[in-house]
């Protein structure tokens, strides 16, 4: 064995590699390891693995660690780590380490490599099958291997075959339907203390099993009894194994027991050199089996053997470590102190049941085991080992602790890591609860780091005997994924930082970074938001912007609106049914805006779709809408009118928008555009024109979604860039400006244009929005439009969108922003609200502050006033610039 | 998650899909439905406790919409069938 040094506390310790770090301390005489959270009652280690409630620390080296139990630690050189009373600290550095994930069929998936998993798994792979056998602890074998116990060789030999995939260090955190689970497999904190970015430190195991075995074992059960939580008090099993990895710090020992196991761990312990002072059994009378397998060898070595009674107290030194613990005989009522290093406690196994109970597996309670057990009726699953109960010879009481008064209740700890007590049992009870899930929640048993692993079956047990029931009827254990705590990052894998969510950018984007615009994310998108000259800010950005589109000629990259190309002989038919207005009387060459309501009648996307052909269109969708508007489509053609010959292609990436827009906006494309026709008469609104910009083939549509004279510019996507550099240099005579998403907002909000999305969240009608103009009269059907018709919808006192215009004439009014009738202008709230601020801005155009707002009956309130907390305004139509619509034509 | 079987892809896992509610909910005659009939198509789901035929879109993937038996209780998938083909028989 070779030594590693790590530092615990601030101290350089010496340990063995292999050790993990509860072995290592204990070897070096820590017992003492930390104060519990709430009542600074001095702890030490008492388990041997993930059930540990006691030993947390915090990991600071390598990819640190806020709350780790020392118990599963393995230590290596150069770790650092420190106890905790109470949560651990995040490092505040990047965790450089590699995080990976990797996906898995198999036949059959093995939880657990204890002696029955193994026999599982081997059962399987000489099948034939396919299997996966994980197991959480460094080592194979379970209990066999915590006990040194030789682990038969064809289980081992079974494990190296072709179709089976072993892993250790590899912790099962939940396990889904259908043969799901995911597994977090260590890979390299037990190798070194550094991180790790070449091989990943953690890999994620994502794996769907035909069939799953639960062989997880279980856990040994502390008592409940006065002063149970000192350094010194240790479960059995724990207590045994240290000593026989080589802690010496333990000369005499008391067994308290409830089983068989005690009897076992006593042995173990004799053996390894520690005097086993008594072994105290509160069970009266042995059945023949265990009088010959438990009591008898254990007699033979000459320890002590007291039956019929258990530890009702401990005393210790004045650093709170354990000297001594009381016992009584509850038949005679005598007492007896014994002086002790070590109070090994074996209170019954509690299998480890949260796997099945994820997957709505119940645990049963065997009264004969002192357990809840679980028995899989599942075709698909099934539960071997421990974990069902294969166990029986312990022959366990069930005995959860002695009767305690009340002094002594309140240092009777059930959960060591949120120090509850027997009195906070009590209370709870006496507050009038049974049920497992009100004391949890009332007492915070079962809440803490570890989950209730010790506590939990304790906790079911104490209540049953405060009430006089059976623990099942107190209810049932239910457990929530994840087994353990796991770093965020382990589950994120690679998709960090920039690999987190997919970034669209269009073609012109690297042109907007150049220029420094900030961007705005909108969906997957990054579109630029404002284009600030030197010393400029948004406002004064935005101002500028805005005055070029109304005065002169402003630029947008419109690249990222959604596009689905459309074609087949009913394709004309079938927007009749999707747009609220009619498209099937559209020329080849024009476009038209349209709106879709869903069946309930409220508006779902809107935009401007073009006739290409005869059979052909293109629809454009909103930026964030554009995959929802495609399934959509898709739905209705496959399931409703298959007879509908129509095809939908996505054709968004493929091509990119530049729009020109303003009075001077005409100029420009006749300098781009020389050879083409852009007068008034001759390019009409609404109108497509093909010809060349700028030497690049182009669609020209006169489209405006700012009132302005304006057109968009189509090319394919690879001339994206190109284009708007030549919009650029030739629109230099003319100042053309670049403009971002806010003033395009601004812009559009000016003419009382909606965004859905923003003027909408899924409860107005197009009417409600004052489009009843784009309704037909005329279509027998649409989808939405008997909706309309519902007396909900169809009544004359729903929120309605309006204009609102401050009182204030430069206060822009948050968005957002409820607000109320004018009486009660600086009222304290509550008071009834009538309406609210779907988009506000500053506008330059009109000099002032304005808004749009739905608000309850708001057509009929026009010209009323409002007030949002001590401000006020006026309610107005909904359009602010521009009302006769003769800007479009320039 | 749900390992859902897609008739023309095979067996995948849920996050490819994406769920459309009941199988059974028919448009109505726009004109004839009354107030009643419409909201029931429009906001009215059933939510059996037990096998239920439903519709899934494997958005992921092929992009088609396909009906299957789903026991919504133990999540076990009983058959698929293809828009405007007979139902199979309800699983038992």
């Amino acid at each position: 064995m070779s030594n590693v040094t790590f530092k615990f506390d601030g101290v350089d310790y010496v340990g063995q590699a292999g050790d993990s770090l509860a072995t290592a301390l204990l070897r070096n005489g820590v017992l003492h390891f930390t104060d519990s959270t709430y009542r600074d009652r001095p702890r030490g280690i008492m388990s041997l693995w993930i059930d540990e409630p006691n030993a947390l620390v915090n990991i600071d080296s390598g990819a640190g660690e806020p709350m780790v139990q020392a118990t599963t630690v393995e230590i290596t050189d150069g770790l650092v780590a420190r106890s905790l009373s109470g949560i651990g600290d995040l490092p505040d550095t990047r965790d450089l380490s590699r995080y990976d994930r990797a996906y898995r069929y198999a036949d059959v998936l093995v939880v657990g490599a204890g002696l029955a998993g193994l026999a599982e798994a081997k059962k399987y792979a000489d099948q034939g099958k396919t299997v996966i056998i994980m197991d959480d602890k460094p080592e194979v074998g379970g209990h066999a291997q915590q006990c040194g116990e030789t682990i038969p060789p064809e289980l081992l030999s079974a494990l190296t075959r072709k179709n089976v995939l072993h892993l250790q260090r590899t912790t099962v955190i939940g396990t889904y339907d259908q043969g799901y689970a995911v597994a977090v497999e260590r890979r390299t904190d037990h190798i070194n203390s550094k991180v790790s970015t070449d091989v990943a430190r953690i890999r994620t195991w994502h794996v769907r099993a035909e069939h799953t075995v639960l062989a997880t074992g279980a856990f040994q059960r502390p008592l409940v009894f006065a002063n149970n939580d000192r350094p010194g008090i240790m479960l059995s099993h724990a207590g045994a194994t240290y000593v026989e990895r080589g802690v010496t710090m333990f000369k005499t020992a008391v067994v308290i027991t409830v089983d068989n196991q005690g009897y076992t761990d006593a042995i173990r312990l004799h053996k390894s050199g520690v005097r086993v002072l008594a072994i105290v059994d509160v069970r009266k009378k042995l059945s023949k089996a265990s009088n010959k397998s438990a009591r008898k060898p254990a007699a033979k070595l000459g320890i002590r053997i007291i039956k019929g009674a258990t530890a009702l107290d401990t005393n210790g030194t004045l650093d709170g470590i354990l000297s001594s613990v009381v016992i009584n005989d509850p038949k005679s009522g005598l007492r007896e102190t014994i002086s002790t290093d070590l109070l090994a406690i074996s209170g019954g196994w509690t299998p480890t049941v949260h796997l099945a109970t994820y997957i709505g597996i119940k645990p049963t309670w065997s009264k004969k085991r002192a357990a809840f057990i679980v028995r899989s009726k599942v075709k698909s699953i099934s539960t071997v080992g421990m974990l069902a109960g294969d166990f029986e010879e312990y022959e366990p009481a069930v005995f959860f602790g002695p009767k305690l008064d009340d002094t002594q209740g309140l240092v009777a700890y059930v959960d060591h890591q949120r120090d509850a007590t027997l009195r906070d049992l009590r209370r709870a009870v006496g507050a009038g609860m049974i049920s497992i899930e009100h004391v949890k929640r009332y007492t915070a048993i079962g809440t803490a780091h570890d989950q209730g692993k010790t506590s939990g079956t304790l906790t079911m047990g104490l209540i049953g005997n405060l009430v006089g029931l059976e623990p099942d009827e107190i209810g049932s254990l239910t457990f929530r994924p994840p087994y353990i705590a796991v770093p965020f990052a382990a589950l994120a894998g690679r998709e960090r930082g920039l690999h987190t969510e997919p970034i669209r950018t269009t073609s012109i984007h690297p042109w907007h970074v150049a220029a420094g615009a900030p961007m705005e994310d909108v969906g997957q998108w990054k579109r630029p938001w404002f284009f600030p000259k030197p010393g400029e800010d948004l406002h004064s950005a935005v101002l500028r912007e805005c005055r070029a589109a109304r005065n002169g000629v402003a630029v947008m990259d419109a690249s990222t609106l959604g596009k689905i190309d459309i074609q087949g002989k009913d394709a004309g038919a079938f927007l009749d049914q999707v747009y609220t207005n009619m498209f099937s009387t559209l020329k080849v060459g024009m476009s038209r805006y349209g709106l879709m309501c869903g069946v309930d009648g409220m508006v779902f996307d809107d935009g401007v779709t073009t006739r290409l052909g005869e059979n052909h269109w293109l629809m454009t969708t909103t930026t964030g809408g554009a995959a929802k508007v495609m399934d959509w489509l898709e739905e209705w053609l496959q399931t409703e009118w298959p007879h509908l010959e129509v095809f939908c292609t996505s054709v968004t990436e493929q091509i990119a928008t530049v729009a020109i827009v303003g009075p001077k906006s005409r100029e420009l494309l006749a300098l781009l555009s020389p050879s083409l026709e852009v007068s008034k008469e001759g390019f009409a609104f609404m109108e497509n024109k093909y010809g060349d910009v700028a030497g690049i083939p182009a669609r020209i549509a006169r489209i405006s979604f700012s009132g302005e004279l304006a057109y968009e510019i189509n090319v394919c996507a690879w001339y994206g860039l190109e284009l708007w550099n030549k919009v650029m240099e030739l629109g230099a005579a003319l100042d053309v400006t670049p403009y971002g998403t806010e003033s395009l907002h601004v812009l559009r909000a000016e003419k009382g244009f909606v965004i859905v999305g923003q003027e909408t969240d899924g409860t107005q009608t197009p009417q409600d929005l004052d489009m009843d103009w784009i309704v037909s009269k005329k279509k027998d059907d649409f989808i939405g439009k008997r909706s309309f018709n519902r007396a909900d919808t169809s009544r004359s006192d729903r929120h309605q969108l309006v204009g609102l215009l401050p009182e204030t004439w430069e206060y822009v009014i948050p968005e957002g922003s409820y607000f109320a009738e004018v009486q009660h202008k600086g009222a304290t709230p509550p008071i009834p609200h009538i309406g609210y601020v779907t988009s506000s801005y500053f506008s330059g155009e009109l000099n002032r502050s304005f808004a749009l707002a739905l608000v309850h009956n708001g057509r009929a309130r026009i010209g009323e006033r409002v007030a949002i907390g001590n401000e006020t305004a006026v309610i107005t139509e909904p359009i602010f610039v521009d009302k006769e619509n003769v800007r479009r034509d320039g | 998650m749900l390992h859902i079987p897609c008739p023309y892809c095979g067996p995948r896992d849920e996050t490819e899909f994406h769920y459309g509610a009941g199988a059974n909910i028919f448009y109505p005659d726009p004109a004839s439905a009354t107030d009643e009939e419409w909201s029931k198509f429009v906001f009215i789901r059933e939510n059996p406790k037990g096998w239920h035929a439903e519709r899934w879109v494997h958005s992921a993937g092929c992009r088609r919409w396909f009906n299957v038996w789903r026991n919504t209780i133990t999540h076990e998938f009983g058959p698929t069938y293809k828009p405007f083909t007979e139902q199979p028989k309800r699983p038992v």
